[in-house]
C-alpha cells in the first residue's frame, strides 16, 4: 500500500489553519434575515396565546411565526437523521401548542438586524397555562403525567414505543437462560450505574442559512452530518415536496453526533419558504446547552454472574435511558448501552432490557458513542469491582473472559468477530501503562495518591443492512479525479481518508483526486456520517467505484488501441497494451474521453454491509487524587486501538486522543443537572467544563490492528469507540486510590473527598 | 460613532454602532478566521491582536480599537502557514474551527518566547478550547516547528 495506511496531511488543513472562510456563517449571504426563537420558559405549558402585534410594529421584523401560522395539516417528524422510516417517533412539529421543556421553541422570529430581532423577542406575549412537569425519567413510566398525550403521535416502526405511557421505545434481548446462569454463580453482583447527560460542545454551535435558487426551490446551507435526512425531514416538516429541497454541506466545525440532528435547519426553512427571503439562524452557546440534543441519562442496573476463579457466565442489564421531551435517536442509543458492553465477554447468556422515557428535560440525541458509553462504564465498571472482589487482577480476569477473533457473538445480533485484537490490545496497554510495576496505587511526596484503572471498550461499524454508503468517481481533465461523496467530513478527515482510498486503487497521487461533498443535487446518495459508518461503509463505496473506474479507463485504451481490454495493463500514469505495440497516458486519456466517446468515465457506487465490524480498545488511566479536596488530575492516558488497517494513522491517532478527551470529561467535569424547575444549570461553556489542556494530562496512544477482510483495505471505525473507556477507567482508578467505588458519571470532586474522608474514620 | 483603527496593516474609518464588539466588527470587515464559540469568554475562538498583545475581541468593544493596531489571522498569513504547516503534519487541525484562535495564541507565545517548554505552552494556550483534537497533535505540532526554527535559524531564534 502507498498512499493507504499513511500519515498525509488533511486535504483542508492549511485553508483551515490559516482561517479560511469556509463554514456556514461565512457563507451566508450579507442580507440574510436573521432568526431567533422564542423558548418556553416552562418545563411543561400549553400556550393558550400569543400576541404578537407588538413585535410585527417594529420596522425592522419581517415576520413573526407561531404554532397558529403552521398548516392545518402540517405532520409530526422526528429531528433523527436516520434512514426512513426512522426508529425514533415522529413526535415533532415546528412550533408546538403544547411545549415539553424549558428551551422548546415557541416562535419564530425573523428580521433584518439582531437588534430589531432582540426587541421582538421581547415584546412578544405569550400566555401560558403552566403544567407540572415530569422531571425523573426513574418514575416516568406509566406515570399520571404524560408527555406526549397528542394523538397524532407516530412511532414507524416497532420499537415498542407508546406515548401513552411514556415510551419512547422498549428492547427485550437475551440468550441462554440468564436467571438459571446467575443462580448456578458463585458470585453475582447486583449493582446500580447512573451517567448523566453530556454535552457534544463541539466548537461551532448549530447553524444553518437557507435561500431560494433560480428555479424556486429551497437551499439549505449548514453544520449538518446528515445532508439527505435533513433534505427529507425538511421537506416532510414544511409539508413540500423532496424535490423542492436540496441541502447543502460546507465545512463543520465539528459534530460528534450532534449534527445528527437537525436541530436548527427547520427554523430558517419555514422562513425562507414562507417568506421567499434568505435567512440565517446561529444558535448562541446558551441554546447549544440548552436546547440542544445531548447523551441520554441513563440509568442501568447490571447483575454480573461469575465463578470463584474469575469465570464470568452471565450479564443481565436493565437500562432507563432519558430521552427527555423528543424521542430523537431514543430507540436506538440504548441498544448499544446493553450490546455493546456486554458482547466484550464470552458468557453462557445474556439479557438485555430497556426502557426508553420521555421527560420534561432537554430531548436527548446522538453522541459520539451513540449509547455505548453509558453501558461501558456500568459493564466494565461492574466487571472491575469482581475483578477486586476476588482479589484477581482487572487485566487478568479480562484475559480469561474475553471474545476473540472467529468466536459467535450472540449478544451481537449473532454475529461473527471476524477481526479482532482485543487480546494483543490488553497485552500492550499493560505493558505500555507499567500496570505490573506501577502498582494500582501508591502515595506521592506531595501527600496524593497516584492510581491507574483500566478499562475495554468496542464499537460498530456502519447500521448493517440499513445505512448506505455512495461515492462518486469520475475522470476530470489532465488525468486528475473527482470524487464526489454524501458523506460529511466534519473535521474527523473522510473527505482525506476517501481520497486516499481511490488514490490506492487509481495508483495515483493523492493530489490528483480533488474531493466534492456534500451536495444532495450533485452528491450520490449517502446516508451521513454518523454510526461509525464513513471509512467502512463510504469508504467501501469509494473503493468499488474507483475499481470499476479502473476497469472503464482500459476499456477506453482499448477502443482506441483498438484491442482487447484485457490486452490492456493500466498502471495509474498510463494504459499500455502488454506486446509494447501502444499506450495511451492519463492525460491523453482524458483528452479522448472528451471527444467522440461513449465510454462514460464517471463512476457511482453505493453500498450496504452485511455485518458491523467491531473495533475495539483498551485503555489505562493513570490518575493524581488529592484526597483532601477531592480533586482528581488525570496524569497519563494509555489507550491502545485495533481499527483494523489505520487509513491514515495520524489522523486515527488524533481522533482516538480528541476521544480520551471528551470521554475524561464525561468522566471527571461535564455535567448536566436540573434545578427543580426543569431549568439547565449548565447553560454555558463557564459553567460546564469541557477539558482544557490543562485537564488531560499525557496521553499516549498507539495501535494493534488486525485485519477486516470487508473493509476497505481491511479498515473498520475509529471514530466513536476511542470515547467510550475513560467514564470506567477513570472510575477505576480513584476506587483503587481511595477504596470505594463510584456509580455515577461524572464522579464529581465531593464525592471522591466524602470517600476519602468516610474512609479515614475507619 | 467614527472608528479609525489599523487592521491588517491597513488603515481605516469606519462609522460603526457604538455598542458593536470588535468580534463582530471584524467578521462585517470580512476578516472570517474570527470565530465566536460562547458567549462568557471561555473558549478563545475569538482571540486577535491589539498592538500585538493577544486579546479576545468578543470581549471588547471595536471602540476600544480607536487608533490603534488590529491583527488577525488574515494579517498573518505568512507566519501563519509557516505554523500551520507543522500542525497538519500532525493532522492536528481537525474540523478547523478552533484553529484561527489558537494559531493567533501560539503566535503569540512564540513571538514571546522562542522555545517555551511543554507547560508554558499548555499554560499559555489554556484559553483555547479545542473540542476535536485532544490538544496533544497541537502540542506535538508546536514543538515539531519549535525544533525546525532552531535548526532554520542555527541556534536560538529571535
Ligand atoms: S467567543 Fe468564546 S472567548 Fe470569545
Ligand atoms: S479542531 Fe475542532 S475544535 Fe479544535
Amino acid at each position: 500500500m502507498k498512499i493507504v495506511n499513511t500519515s498525509v496531511p488533511k486535504k483542508d488543513a492549511l485553508q483551515l489553519l490559516t482561517g479560511q472562510p469556509v463554514y456556514t456563517d461565512d457563507l451566508a449571504p450579507k442580507d440574510c434575515l436573521i432568526v431567533r426563537l422564542l423558548r418556553s420558559p416552562y418545563a411543561s405549558a400549553i400556550v393558550k396565546s400569543v400576541n404578537k402585534k407588538a413585535a410585527l410594529l417594529i420596522p425592522d421584523i419581517e415576520a413573526v411565526y407561531t404554532w397558529e401560522d403552521l398548516p392545518a395539516d402540517a405532520k409530526r417528524f422526528t429531528l433523527a437523521g436516520q434512514t426512513y422510516p426512522e426508529p425514533s417517533p415522529h413526535d415533532h412539529l415546528i412550533l408546538d401548542r403544547r411545549l415539553r421543556y424549558v428551551g422548546d421553541p415557541v416562535a419564530i422570529v425573523a428580521g433584518r438586524n439582531e437588534a430589531a430581532v432582540e426587541k421582538a423577542l421581547a415584546l412578544i406575549k405569550v400566555e401560558y397555562e403552566v403544567l407540572e412537569p415530569l422531571l425523573d425519567p426513574t418514575v416516568a413510566k406509566d406515570n399520571k403525567i404524560i408527555v406526549h398525550p397528542e394523538d397524532d403521535w407516530e412511532a414507524l416502526c416497532p420499537v415498542g414505543a407508546d406515548n401513552k405511557r411514556n415510551l419512547c421505545a422498549h428492547a427485550e434481548s437475551n440468550a441462554g437462560d440468564i436467571e438459571a446462569t446467575l443462580a448456578d454463580c458463585d458470585i453475582v453482583l447486583d449493582r446500580t450505574y447512573h451517567t448523566k447527560a453530556v454535552q457534544q460542545c463541539m466548537m461551532e454551535t448549530y447553524r444553518t442559512f437557507c435561500t431560494i435558487d433560480t428555479y424556486g426551490r429551497l437551499v439549505i446551507t449548514g453544520a449538518t452530518q446528515v445532508p439527505f435526512h435533513v433534505r427529507r425531514i425538511v421537506a416532510l416538516a414544511l409539508g413540500i415536496p423532496k424535490s423542492k429541497v436540496r441541502v447543502i454541506k460546507p465545512r463543520i466545525g465539528g459534530g460528534f453526533g450532534a449534527k445528527q440532528t437537525c436541530v436548527s435547519e427547520v427554523y430558517p426553512a419555514l422562513v425562507t419558504w414562507l417568506t421567499k427571503k434568505p435567512s440565517k439562524i446561529v444558535f448562541s452557546r446558551y441554546e447549544c446547552m440548552t436546547a440542544s440534543s445531548p447523551r441520554h441519562e441513563t440509568h442501568m442496573r447490571v447483575r454480573l454472574g461469575a465463578m470463584k476463579d474469575g469465570r464470568i457466565r452471565g450479564i443481565d442489564m436493565y437500562a432507563v435511558s432519558n430521552t427527555g421531551a423528543y424521542g430523537d435517536h431514543g430507540p436506538t442509543t440504548v441498544d448499544l448501552t446493553g450490546h455493546k458492553p456486554i458482547t466484550l465477554y464470552r458468557t453462557e447468556s445474556y439479557r438485555f432490557v430497556a426502557d426508553v422515557v420521555y421527560t420534561n428535560n432537554m430531548p436527548a440525541g446522538a453522541y459520539r458513542g451513540y449509547g455505548a458509553p453509558q453501558g461501558m462504564f456500568a459493564v466494565e465498571s461492574a466487571v472491575n469491582e469482581l475483578a477486586a472482589l476476588l482479589g484477581m487482577d482487572a487485566f487478568l480476569l479480562r484475559e480469561k473472559n474475553i471474545i476473540h477473533e472467529g468466536d459467535y457473538l450472540p449478544s451481537y445480533y449473532g454475529e461473527t468477530n471476524t477481526s479482532c485484537a482485543l487480546d494483543r490490545c490488553l497485552a500492550r496497554a499493560k505493558e505500555l501503562s507499567g500496570w505490573e510495576e506501577k502498582g494500582l496505587c501508591r502515595k506521592l511526596q506531595n501527600g496524593k495518591v497516584r492510581a491507574l484503572g483500566m478499562a475495554m471498550a468496542m464499537q460498530g461499524s456502519a447500521i448493517p443492512y440499513l445505512d448506505v454508503g455512495g461515492a462518486t468517481l469520475r475522470l476530470g481533465d489532465e488525468g486528475t479525479y473527482n470524487l464526489l461523496i454524501g458523506a460529511s467530513d466534519m473535521g474527523t478527515g473522510c473527505d482525506t481518508i476517501l481520497a486516499q482510498i481511490a488514490a490506492e486503487v487509481l495508483e495515483c497521487d493523492l493530489d490528483a483526486v480533488s474531493v466534492f461533498g456534500v451536495d444532495t443535487d450533485a452528491s450520490p446518495y449517502d446516508s451521513g456520517s454518523y454510526a461509525s459508518s464513513t471509512t467502512y461503509l463510504t469508504g467501501q463505496a469509494v473503493y468499488q467505484a474507483a475499481a470499476e473506474l479502473r476497469r472503464r479507463l482500459t476499456l477506453l485504451a482499448a477502443k482506441l488501441l483498438k484491442c482487447e481490454a484485457d490486452e490492456i495493463i493500466f498502471d495509474g500514469k498510463k494504459a499500455a497494451k502488454i506486446d509494447g505495440s501502444g499506450a495511451l497516458t492519463l492525460a491523453e486519456l482524458a483528452v479522448a474521453s472528451q471527444a467522440g466517446n461513449d465510454v462514460a468515465l464517471d463512476v457511482t457506487a453505493s453500498t450496504k454491509s452485511t455485518a458491523s465490524p467491531p473495533p475495539f480498545m483498551v485503555g489505562v488511566a493513570e490518575v493524581d487524587i488529592d484526597t483532601e479536596t477531592g480533586e482528581v488530575r488525570p496524569v497519563h492516558y494509555y489507550g491502545v486501538v485495533d481499527c483494523g488497517t489505520c487509513i491514515n494513522p495520524n489522523l486515527a491517532k488524533v481522533q482516538t486522543e480528541g476521544g480520551i478527551v471528551q470521554g475524561i470529561g464525561m468522566a471527571l467535569s461535564e455535567n448536566v443537572t436540573y434545578a427543580p424547575d426543569g431549568r439547565v444549570y449548565e447553560n454555558s461553556l463557564m459553567q460546564y467544563k469541557i477539558p482544557s489542556r490543562l485537564d488531560n494530562g499525557r496521553l499516549t496512544v498507539v495501535f494493534e490492528p488486525s485485519y477486516e477482510k470487508s473493509g476497505p483495505f481491511g479498515a473498520k471505525s475509529i471514530g466513536e469507540l476511542v470515547i467510550n473507556t475513560p467514564g470506567p477507567a477513570i472510575a477505576a482508578a480513584i476506587a483503587n486510590a481511595v477504596g470505594a467505588r463510584f456509580y455515577e458519571l461524572p464522579v464529581t470532586p465531593e464525592q471522591v473527598a466524602m470517600a476519602a474522608a468516610a474512609r479515614k474514620k475507619k | 460613532m467614527e472608528l479609525t483603527l489599523t487592521l491588517n496593516g491597513k488603515k481605516m474609518s469606519r462609522l460603526i454602532e457604538p455598542g458593536i464588539l470588535l468580534l463582530d466588527f471584524l467578521r462585517s470587515e470580512g476578516c472570517y478566521s474570527v470565530k465566536r464559540g460562547c458567549e462568557t469568554s471561555n473558549c478563545g475562538l475569538c482571540t486577535v491582536f491589539l498592538d500585538d498583545v493577544p486579546v479576545l475581541s468578543c470581549s471588547l468593544l471595536a471602540a476600544r480599537a480607536q487608533g490603534r493596531r488590529v491583527t488577525t489571522l488574515e494579517g498573518l498569513r505568512q507566519e501563519a502557514e509557516e505554523l500551520a504547516a507543522f500542525i497538519a503534519a500532525q493532522g492536528a487541525e481537525q474540523c478547523g474551527f478552533c484553529n484561527p484562535g489558537f494559531m493567533m495564541n501560539a503566535i503569540a507565545l512564540l513571538r514571546e518566547k522562542a522555545e517555551p517548554s511543554v507547560d508554558e505552552i499548555r499554560d499559555y494556550l489554556a484559553g483555547n478550547l479545542c473540542r476535536c483534537s485532544g490538544y496533544e497533535g497541537q502540542l506535538r505540532g508546536i514543538l515539531a516547528f519549535i525544533e525546525w526554527r532552531k535548526s532554520e535559524k542555527g541556534g536560538a531564534a529571535r
